[in-house]
C-alpha cells in the first residue's frame, strides 16, 4: 500500500512536471513572440481565418468517426478513404471536364451541386459497401478485430483508387467566381474560406438536428445506448448502423468538395493524413459527440495554423512551420491530461469506456 | 529423432560443404569485400532503385526507362544477358532504406542504379556501402551525398550534378539576369530540398541580396498559408525559391498567388518538379513560374538513337528530367563490369571493390549529358544547369 502511493506519487509528480514545464514553454513563447511582434495584424488575421477553414475541414471529416465510434464503439480507420474516393472520384469524371467546357464558370452553383452529388454519392456507396461487407459480418467479435479490418480497408480503398484513377497528383478547376477576397466587417478574407466554413457550420446544424429532432435520429441514438435493448423495441440495429456509416461519409464527401475547392489538388492518398488529424480533432472534442468534433476540429485547426508562429516564433526555433504537427499533437496530449474525455466529452459509461 | 540419425544428418551436413567447396570452379576470388559470379548463361544482374509510386512517379519511371535502354543498347556483357531488377526507393528515407536491404539480400546483384531522391540515397548509400555494392545515381542532387563528412559512403557515386551548381546557378540568375534583391526560399527537410535552398540563399546573400526568410514545410502538408504569410511577413520577397517536390510544391504554388504581400512575387522551383505530373499540379498558378534543372539540350548521335528508342518503346517524348543521366549511370556501370570482370571458361567472377575503384577512376568518359570524370567522392557530373519558364503548360528554356 504504502509502496503504491509513493509510486503514484512520482507518476504524479512527473505529470505535474511535465504540464507546468507545457505551459511555461507556451505562455513563455507567446509573451516572446507577443513583445518581438514578428507579424503585422493582417498576416495574423490570415493565419487564424486559415485555421478557421481548415479547422471546419477537420470537423465535417471527424463527425463520421465520432457517430461511427458513438454507434459501434469502433474506430473506422477507412473513414479518411470514404472522403477521398469521393472527390476523386467527381474531380475526375465531373469536375475537370466540367472546368475544361467552361460550364463551371457559367454555373458555378449548379456545377458545385452536382460535383457534391457525386462526391457525397460515391463516398456513401463506398462507406456502404465497406460497412456490408467487411464491419457487418465482425459487429460481435472482439473489439480490436474491426479496428484491424478497418485499417485493411483503407489500405484496399486507397490502392484500388490508386489503381484505378493512377497515382499522380490531379487538378480541380479553379472557379473564376470564388478566386480572390471580399471584405467581411474589414477583413480581408478569401472567398474559398467563406465557403468552406459556411457550408461546414451550416451541415454541422443540420446534422445536428437531424440526429436531436427526427425520429431515424432517434432511432440510431437509441441503437448507441443500448443496441439490444433497441433491437428489442422495434428497431432495426443495422438499418440504423448503415444510416450512421452513410450520414458519416455524406459528410466526409462534403468536405472533399470543400477540400478540393480550398486546394484545387486530389491524390489518392489525400485521405490518409486528414483523416488522422479528423480523428485526433473527434478524441480532442470528446469522441462519440457532435459538438465535440466540432470544436475539436476547430481547435486543431488552429493549433496547426497558428501555434507555429505563436508558441515558436518567440522561443527562436527555426522554421516553426515544420513543427505544426508536433504543436497540435502536444496540445492534444496537453488537454487529455486535464480532461481525458476531451474537451466537451461526457464522462463514459463503463460499456462504452 | 534419434541419436544415430542425429549424427547421419550431421555427417551428411559436413559432407555436403566439403562438395560445395571443392566442387565448381577452382577460381580464387582476392577481392577484399568478396565478388560475384555469374555461371555459363546466367545473366548479370543489377538493380535500380528508383521512385515508381506515388506523386513523384514519373521522375523514376523516367529514369528506369534510360537504364532499361542502357541494358537494350548493351544487350549482353561478356555474352551473358543483363538483368533488372525494380526496386521502388518510395522518395522518402524509409523506401530506400527497405529498398536498400531487399536489394542487398540478394547476393546475385552487383551493382544498383538509383537513387531517385536524396532523401531515399541517404539510407541507401548506408546499407549498400556497408553490403559491399556500388551504386550511381541518376538524380541525387544534394551535396551532403558526395560529402565525406556528412553522407557519403564508399560505393557512392552519381551522374547527376552536385546541387551546390543548381543553387548556385538559381541565385545568379534571380540576382543578374532578373536583377532582383530580395529573395526567400522554403524547403520541406528533406536533404536534396534542404541543400538546394541552402546553397541557393548563401550564394544569392554572397551575390549581394538579402535573403528575408528561410523556412520549412513538411512533406503532406497541404495547407501552406501560415508558412507564406510568414514569409510574406518577413518581407515580402521579390523572389521565392521552393525545390520542393511535386504535391507540396503544387499547395506552395496555388496558394502564393492568394497571399496578401506575395502577389507580385516571382516563384521558383526545382527539377524535382519538371514533369508532366508537375504541370498539372501547380495548374494556372504556375504560369510564369521558373525552373531550374539539369540543361537538357543534349545532341549527338547517341542521343538521337537513345530518343528514338525511348519514343519507340514507351510511346511518349521522356516524361521527366533524368532519363540520360540514367543511361549515362548504367553504362558507366557496365563499362567497368567489362573493364574488371575475370573470365573464366564461361563464367565470370566479378570483384565488388574492383568495381568500386575502376567506377571512381571514371574519366574523359563520353556520354550523353557530356564528358564524366569522376572525383574521388564519386561526383561524376559534366554540370550543366539551366533555367526553364513555365509558358502556356510548357518548360521553355530562358537561360542561360
Amino acid at each position: 500500500m504504502l509502496q503504491r502511493l509513493k509510486d503514484t506519487d512520482f507518476l504524479g509528480l512527473v505529470l505535474w512536471v511535465f504540464r507546468a514545464a507545457m505551459i511555461i514553454m507556451i505562455v513563455w513563447g507567446t509573451v516572446a513572440t507577443i513583445i518581438e511582434n514578428p507579424y503585422p495584424a493582417h498576416t495574423w488575421i490570415d493565419t487564424i481565418v486559415a485555421g478557421i477553414a481548415q479547422g471546419s475541414l477537420y470537423a465535417l471529416i471527424a463527425i463520421g468517426y465520432t457517430l461511427v465510434y458513438g454507434v459501434l464503439f469502433m474506430i473506422n480507420f477507412a473513414h479518411g478513404e470514404f472522403f477521398m474516393s469521393g472527390i476523386m472520384t467527381a474531380t475526375i469524371f465531373v469536375a475537370q471536364p466540367m472546368g475544361a467546357s467552361g460550364f463551371l464558370d457559367r454555373n458555378p452553383i449548379l456545377g458545385l451541386a452536382i460535383i457534391t452529388v457525386v462526391a457525397m454519392s460515391v463516398s456513401v456507396g463506398i462507406a456502404l459497401l465497406t460497412e456490408r461487407v467487411a464491419y457487418r459480418p465482425l459487429r460481435k467479435a472482439p473489439r480490436l478485430v474491426p479496428l484491424i479490418t478497418a485499417i485493411g480497408a483503407s489500405f484496399f480503398w486507397q490502392y484500388f483508387f490508386r489503381g484505378l484513377y493512377g497515382s499522380e497528383v490531379k487538378s480541380f478547376p479553379q472557379l473564376e467566381s470564388l478566386t480572390g477576397k471580399v471584405s467581411v466587417v474589414g477583413i480581408e478574407i478569401l472567398k474559398t474560406h467563406i465557403v468552406v466554413i459556411v457550408a461546414a457550420i451550416l451541415m454541422l446544424i443540420g446534422l445536428y438536428m437531424f440526429v436531436m429532432k427526427t425520429k431515424t435520429g432517434k432511432s440510431i441514438r437509441a441503437v448507441a445506448e443500448n443496441k439490444d435493448v433497441a433491437a428489442l423495441m422495434g428497431i432495426d440495429v443495422d438499418k440504423s448502423v448503415s444510416i450512421t456509416f452513410a450520414m458519416g461519409a455524406a459528410m466526409a464527401g462534403i468536405a472533399g468538395v470543400l477540400y478540393a475547392v480550398v486546394f484545387r489538388q486530389v491524390h489518392f492518398f489525400m485521405g490518409f493524413i486528414p483523416g488522422i488529424k479528423a480523428f485526433t480533432a473527434a478524441v480532442l472534442g470528446g469522441i462519440g459527440s457532435i459538438p465535440g468534433a466540432a470544436i475539436g476540429g476547430l481547435f486543431l485547426g488552429m493549433f496547426e495554423s497558428v501555434g507555429p508562429g505563436l508558441f515558436l516564433e518567440g522561443l527562436g526555433v527555426p522554421a516553426p512551420h515544420q513543427l505544426k504537427d508536433v504543436i497540435a499533437f502536444t496540445m492534444l496530449v496537453l488537454v487529455l491530461i486535464f480532461r481525458p474525455q476531451g474537451i466537451l466529452g461526457e464522462r463514459l459509461a463503463e460499456e462504452k469506456a | 529423432m534419434t541419436k544415430r540419425s542425429l549424427i547421419i544428418l550431421g555427417l551428411l551436413v559436413v559432407a555436403s560443404m566439403v562438395l560445395a567447396a571443392c566442387g565448381g570452379s577452382s577460381y580464387e576470388c582476392d577481392d577484399p569485400i568478396g565478388c560475384v559470379t555469374y555461371g555459363p548463361g546466367e545473366p548479370v544482374r543489377i538493380a535500380s532503385a528508383l521512385v515508381i509510386s506515388g506523386p513523384n512517379t514519373d521522375l523514376g519511371t523516367d529514369s528506369q526507362y534510360g537504364a532499361e535502354i542502357a541494358i537494350a543498347f548493351r544487350d549482353n556483357i561478356m555474352g551473358h544477358p543483363i538483368e533488372l531488377q525494380a526496386e521502388d526507393d518510395g522518395c522518402s528515407a524509409e523506401g530506400g532504406q527497405s529498398a536498400g536491404q531487399k536489394i542487398t539480400s540478394d547476393p546475385t546483384i552487383i551493382a544498383i542504379v538509383g537513387t531517385s531522391c536524396s532523401g531515399a540515397g541517404v539510407p541507401m548509400s548506408e546499407v549498400m556501402s556497408e553490403a559491399g555494392y556500388s551504386m550511381v545515381s541518376p538524380s541525387n542532387t544534394a551535396p551532403s551525398l558526395t560529402d565525406p563528412d556528412q553522407a557519403w559512403n564508399p560505393g557512392y557515386l552519381r551522374t547527376a550534378h552536385n546541387d551546390k551548381v543548381q543553387g548556385k546557378a538559381m541565385a545568379d540568375f534571380a540576382y543578374n539576369v532578373l536583377g532582383l534583391t530580395t529573395a526567400a526560399a522554403i524547403h520541406d527537410g528533406d536533404p536534396y530540398t534542404e541543400g538546394l535552398a541552402r546553397v541557393f540563399a548563401d550564394s544569392f546573400e554572397e551575390l549581394g541580396g538579402t535573403i528575408v526568410e528561410f523556412t520549412a514545410v513538411n512533406k503532406g502538408d497541404t495547407d501552406m498559408r501560415p508558412v507564406l504569410s510568414a514569409v510574406a511577413a518577413a518581407g515580402p520577397p521579390e523572389f521565392l525559391y521552393y525545390p520542393v517536390f511535386t504535391a507540396e510544391g503544387g499547395f506552395l504554388t496555388k496558394q502564393a498567388k492568394e497571399v496578401t504581400g506575395l502577389e507580385n512575387t516571382v516563384l521558383a522551383a526545382a527539377d524535382g518538379m519538371i514533369s508532366s505530373a508537375a504541370i498539372e499540379a501547380v495548374g494556372e498558378a504556375g504560369e510564369g513560374m521558373y525552373f531550374s534543372g539539369p540543361d537538357l539540350s543534349f545532341s549527338g548521335d547517341i542521343y538521337d538513337k537513345f530518343l528514338a528508342k525511348y519514343i519507340e518503346d514507351y510511346g511518349s517524348e521522356p516524361i521527366s528530367v533524368f532519363h540520360a543521366h540514367a543511361f549515362d549511370a548504367t553504362n558507366m556501370i557496365f563499362d567497368c563490369i567489362e573493364e574488371v570482370a575475370v573470365q573464366d571458361g564461361e563464367s565470370i567472377h566479378i570483384g565488388r571493390q574492383a568495381l568500386r575503384t575502376c567506377l571512381y577512376s571514371t574519366s574523359g568518359k563520353q556520354g550523353i549529358t557530356g564528358t564524366l570524370t569522376c572525383n574521388e567522392y564519386g561526383d561524376c557530373a559534366d554540370p550543366k544547369i539551366s533555367v526553364s519558364q513555365l509558358t502556356n503548360g510548357e518548360y521553355v528554356k530562358v537561360w542561360p
